[in-house]
């Protein structure tokens, strides 16, 4: 245990400075976060009863401080609430799999997907989707594919899945084991998922860029380059505009890297963006977190971006892997949205000092130099958005959160929330 | 010199790979040596001293963490328990990868001592980053250091590089945004080598002299007025050395920068890193510390700023305007929180309270119906109903009666009483502690250097008596001094020292008042105006400043209004005599002028006084003269020590009649004779007189002819003397 704080407190000192997201950016932190939490489970000692509750804590415990870190990070969040979403996932599945032995009907049955028989050691996964379909209101996906529901089982929530389990006494240690095994087994894949989001999301480039289109962007984004370069890969050939995302002019970046692999690039003022929209086929942006109503927090200057767009009928396409889906509202008093940024990005210091004199006047600073990080754009400016899983429309977004993140997890902090 | 040190670090330099796996190590000077937070630091640290409610070592210690510097040797002299105690509470000691180490010294009264004493240490091994605990800075290290190392492998004797910023000087009052006085170098603009280094460029009246060898050794030299010295400096191990070798050295930039410059027999060089987009000052005083509070408040230290860095759990939240604020705050529905402003964890503001650009602590309690403008409120202070504060500095514990006003520029050290109503006046300092008396001031001289002195051990030992915290004590001092912080009030009012008062505006929170700036305006407008007319570009852009020649002319012309303007004030207020002799020498001294001028200046004023005076004709006119003469004849003469001066007053006296005022000029051989008669001017001078004027021409020769008839009678007279003599 020591030594997970102090992997948890190393996180949290490089989450305070924004030493990560300078460098690498949410994606690099939803994995590390991720990693960070695994050890945290790993290491976490289970007592016999409430496992699952005794996790759900650990995490929470460690989650909570990371969210205070840095809040404007929601990624960090994200990461947390999903982890805690597979313990409750895993624990239920558990709880499923020993009722199945209990009750007469195995619930397997009806699971197209799994190769293996009705045996007790069932993949985690799917007893999990299984389980979800019993416990949630049917989801869109459920409605259309008609998976027939399993309702003999009355559970509605994982406590009451333990209080039941305490029944069988003699499967107690196994079953111990077998939720943390389970759980890191889940929390791998979510860290392969978040390792290949970028090239799936890239594989649906070529449905979506055509033969001599124009695409225009702003700033810089991994996830929109590769997907530029997949769609490159496959033979398209088509343009791209950059504006450069002053002033971090990360544009310029994306421009190098984009002449690299042999792209046609052409690098535009950010200012210029409405002038050039008109001969824009689709904007492709990144995103720094999409929030639950669709809506998107994005580099500056992206809202303009979507104006224009949405001025001259240009689809705006957000590329967003699934860690940036973040389950609050804009609007959540949680949620700081942007993060101002030192002033001296715009302006140097030593040739605006003297209007920075204190000395004289009236002692009041005159000149106030805003530099903020990111714009918010609303989700009506926002046609699709390309996750790992696939496209979806703003108005979907609350459902694909709905897969990912249980209701109870949504308030992470208790400190702010007046309630608890 | 230094042998044992320079060996490993050339063996260092020979490998690249070598080089990187040395772990950066730092010098943190957590004392100043200076007393310029005097009354605060008696009590506490300059180090721990919240800048915008975080110590400023945090800040410091936070961007060596971030620089990728792994080992601190944290030096620590003055309040070292307090120092140390702080940090075993923090984070710092816990830090992975970041290594701090205190040493701890209690007679070390220089920078030049501390570094002498890590170097017997023998802890340091590679380059180095001497730094002082309040200086705070963002900026990147790895461009400077591996410039230094670049520089040091090709040349050994490149020991330092400093870290440097532009930062342009008020044109008004000559020194920089952070309260120092004006800092000028020299610069070579191709190697950054630094070549010369003046601090205090004030008191030498725009011209500095400069070694003309630079100009002869150097193809190319900039010179600049625009940096700030941010104190950060990267050192090679031999800095310590020389620092022994030298043990005169105590002042890193008066003794050790100007030290290595001269000295050209070693040819060590110093070289200059100039950061641009990022932030770099320290906290040299009061006014120093506003501006980087409100630098850190504008955000140009992110990311060490309140809401990124904040300590512990309380998590501050920016909204807009720069308005900082804990979660929580216990803030009444009718106040108002200004903009640029800082309110810390649990503060409790009352309705009606305004609060603009301003920081306010921890724990506070702020009554309704206060203005705090512009001021710093550390942690735990209660400010009662209705007070005003303006750009003033409250320090923990304080609590303000209601009703009772700060003054700009106020300090208020720990736990003082203002009584109720009572109005602390302008720039006055209030602690607990008496004042100590002025013992080091025998320090100071000896290094030439208010720096660098010690707190003396009488202070320190109140202090720990004060800690201590006898409550008996406290009380009997709170009975004592009632009287001088208004009924119930607890503390000294910290008198002033003669020298540093006309100073203490410069370096004090509150902005320079309108009417000195517009006073320092007034006296600089004539240098200005000569510089504009000599140069367009300004002052700033790496030229000299023309040296100021001094205008005769317009000189001559405001030394006689200053002169008159003292007349008539001793005629209005009857000063005695000598005072106004006294005074009018002053002047004569300060403009440099001979005592003809003074005489002529006087007699000007006299006759401007006689005509100033009711008179309807030639008659009264003249009376009003015999008067005047009368009463001041004795300032006159003391002016008219020869000959000279007595000529220069029947000059004056004509040019009076022949420009301004005419309606002496009928009278001027009635007022000649009135002066021959009192003895001011006595024959010589009007011989002398009347035969100057013998060449010039017609015009000129008018009052003589006037005066012919008296200045017959005067050499028939002097006749009759010769004769009767005979």
């Amino acid at each position: 245990m020591p030594d997970v704080q102090a992997l948890v407190n190393e996180f949290l000192f490089k989450l305070k400075n924004g030493e990560i997201l300078k460098i690498e950016g949410s994606h690099a932190t939803a994995r590390q976060t991720a990693i960070l939490l695994r050890s945290v489970i790993s290491q976490q000692r289970i007592p016999h009863t409430h496992q699952a509750a005794a996790l759900i804590d650990a995490v929470k415990a460690v989650g909570e401080q990371l969210v205070a870190a840095n809040p404007v990070e929601l990624a960090v969040g994200n990461i947390v609430r999903r982890v805690l979403h597979i313990i409750r996932e895993e624990d239920l599945s558990l709880t499923t799999v020993a009722m199945a032995g209990l009750n007469v009907s195995p619930v397997s049955d009806d699971e197209g997907e799994t190769d293996q028989d009705d045996h007790p050691v069932l993949s985690a996964a799917a007893v999990a989707a299984a389980s979800r379909n019993t416990l949630r209101p049917p989801s869109l996906q459920t409605l259309l594919e008609d998976l027939p529901d399993s309702t003999a089982i009355p559970h509605t929530s994982s406590s009451g899945g333990d209080s039941d389990g305490k029944s069988k006494s003699a499967d107690k240690s196994t079953r111990s084991r077998k939720l943390k095994h389970d759980v890191i087994e889940a929390l791998n894949e979510l860290i392969g998922d978040i390792d290949t989001c970028h090239e799936q999301i890239a594989e649906q480039a070529v449905e979506h860029i055509h033969q001599n289109e124009v695409i225009l962007t702003l700033g810089s984004s991994r996830t929109v380059l590769e997907f530029l370069c997949a769609a490159k890969e496959k033979k398209r050939s088509f343009r791209v505009f950059i504006a450069e995302g002053a002033p971090r002019y990360q544009g310029h970046l994306l421009a190098k890297e984009l002449v690299a692999r042999g792209l046609q690039t052409t690098l535009i003022t950010d200012s210029a963006v409405f002038a050039m929209i008109s001969r824009v086929n689709m904007v492709i942006v990144g995103a720094h977190a999409v929030m639950a109503n669709g809506g998107v927090i994005a580099p500056v200057g992206l809202n303009m971006v979507a104006l224009a767009a949405q001025r001259h009928a240009v689809p705006f396409v957000v590329l967003a892997g699934s860690h940036k889906l973040c389950p609050l509202y804009p609007h959540n008093p949680e949620v700081l949205l942007n993060e101002l940024r030192s002033p001296s990005e715009l302006l140097d210091f030593g040739e605006f000092s003297d209007c920075m004199d204190f000395g004289s006047g009236t002692g009041s600073p005159l000149l106030h130099v805003v530099n903020p990080t990111f714009d918010y754009v609303p989700p009506k400016l926002v046609s699709l958005f390309i996750t790992d899983t696939g496209g979806h429309n703003p108005s979907y977004v609350y459902r694909l959160i709905a897969d990912y993140y249980s209701n109870d997890d949504l308030v992470l902090q208790r400190k702010p929330a007046p309630t608890n | 010199m230094g042998a044992p040190k320079k060996a490993p670090a050339r063996a260092v330099s020979d490998d690249p790979e070598d080089l990187a796996s040395v772990p950066l190590q730092a010098v943190l000077l957590a004392d100043s040596f200076a007393t310029r937070f005097r009354p605060i630091t008696l009590e506490r640290p300059k180090v721990l001293l919240p800048l915008v409610n975080l110590p400023m070592i945090e800040y410091t210690l936070a961007w060596l963490e971030s620089a990728g510097v792994e080992e601190v040797f944290l030096f620590c002299c003055a309040h070292a328990k307090q120092v140390i105690s702080y940090l075993e509470n923090s984070q710092w000691y816990a830090q992975p990868k970041f290594k701090v180490t205190t040493i701890e010294s209690h007679n070390s009264v220089s920078a030049g001592d501390a570094l002498r004493l890590i170097y017997e240490r023998n802890v340091i091994h590679g380059d180095f980053v001497l730094i002082s605990g309040d200086t705070l800075s963002n900026m990147s290290l790895m461009r400077a250091l591996q410039e230094h190392k670049e520089r040091k492998k090709k040349d050994s004797n490149a020991v330092m590089t400093m870290v440097i910023q532009r930062s342009k000087p008020s044109p008004i009052t000559q020194q920089s945004r952070l309260g120092t006085d004006g800092l000028f170098m020299a610069i070579d603009p191709t190697t950054k080598q630094l070549l010369y280094y003046e601090e205090n460029t004030n008191h030498l009246k725009g011209t500095l002299s400069i070694d003309k060898m630079l100009l002869v050794d150097n193809s190319s030299i900039t010179l600049r007025n625009d940096i700030q010295d941010c104190y950060i400096d990267i050192c090679s191990p031999e800095v310590l050395s020389l620092f022994t070798d030298n043990f005169d050295y105590q002042h890193l930039r008066r003794h050790f920068v100007k030290g290595l410059l001269v000295d050209d027999i070693m040819g060590y060089k110093i070289f200059t890193h100039e950061i641009h987009s990022s932030y770099a000052a320290r906290v040299d005083n009061y006014r120093g510390y506003d501006t980087i509070s409100k630098d850190i408040i504008q955000r140009w230290t992110y990311p060490l700023v309140p809401d990124v860095l904040s300590l512990g759990n309380s998590a501050t939240n920016l909204e807009r305007q720069g308005m900082y604020r804990a979660f929580e705050i216990g803030q009444s529905r009718s106040a108002q929180i200004g903009p640029h402003t800082v309110i810390g964890t649990n503060t409790t503001i009352g309705s009606n309270t305004k609060i603009t650009n301003s920081v306010v602590g921890k724990n506070c309690a702020i009554g309704s119906n206060v203005l705090i403008e512009g001021s710093y409120v550390w942690d735990n202070v209660t400010i009662e109903d209705g007070c005003e504060l303006r750009h003033a500095i409250v320090c923990d514990g304080v609590i303000m009666k209601s009703g009772s006003v700060l003054k700009p520029g106020v300090v208020l050290s720990f736990k003082v009483v203002i009584g109720q109503n009572f109005v602390v006046p302008p720039y006055s300092k209030v602690s607990l502690l008496k004042q100590p008396t002025k013992q080091d001031s025998d320090e100071e001289l000896e290094y030439a250097d208010n720096d660098s002195d010690t707190l003396d051990p009488a202070a320190t030992r109140t202090m720990d008596k004060l800690n201590g915290d006898s409550s008996l004590e406290f009380s009997e001092m709170q009975d004592h001094v009632s009287s001088e912080l208004g009924y119930g009030g607890a503390g000294y009012i910290w008198s002033i020292c003669e020298g540093s008062h006309e100073e203490e505006w410069r370096h004090s929170v509150a902005p320079i008042p309108p009417e000195k700036v517009a006073e320092i305006t007034q006296v600089i407008e004539d240098d200005l105006e000569l510089v504009s007319q000599d140069s367009n570009a300004p002052a700033s852009s790496g030229e000299l400043k023309p040296d100021t020649q001094i205008n005769a002319e317009d000189d001559a012309v405001y030394f006689e209004k200053e002169v008159e303007a003292t007349f008539l004030r001793a005629v209005n207020e009857n000063v005695e005599v000598d005072h106004v002799i006294l005074e009018v020498n002053s002047l004569r001294l300060s403009y440099n002028m001979q005592a003809a001028d003074c005489a002529g200046a006087i007699f000007h004023s006299m006759m401007k006084l006689a005509l100033d005076a009711t008179h309807s004709s030639q008659n009264e006119l003249l009376r009003n003269v015999h008067e005047t003469v009368n009463t001041w004849q004795k300032l006159l003469k003391s002016y008219l020590p020869g000959k000279d001066e007595e000529i220069e007053v029947i000059l004056k006296f004509e040019e009076i009649c022949l420009e301004s005022v005419r309606e002496l000029s009928p009278l001027f051989t009635q007022i000649l004779h009135l002066l021959y008669e009192k003895d001011i001017i006595t024959e010589e001078a009007i011989e002398d007189w009347e035969s100057e004027k013998k060449d010039a021409d017609e015009a000129d020769r008018v009052f003589v002819k006037q005066a012919e008839i008296f200045l017959k009678w005067l050499r028939e007279a002097e006749e009759d003397d010769e004769e009767d003599d005979e």
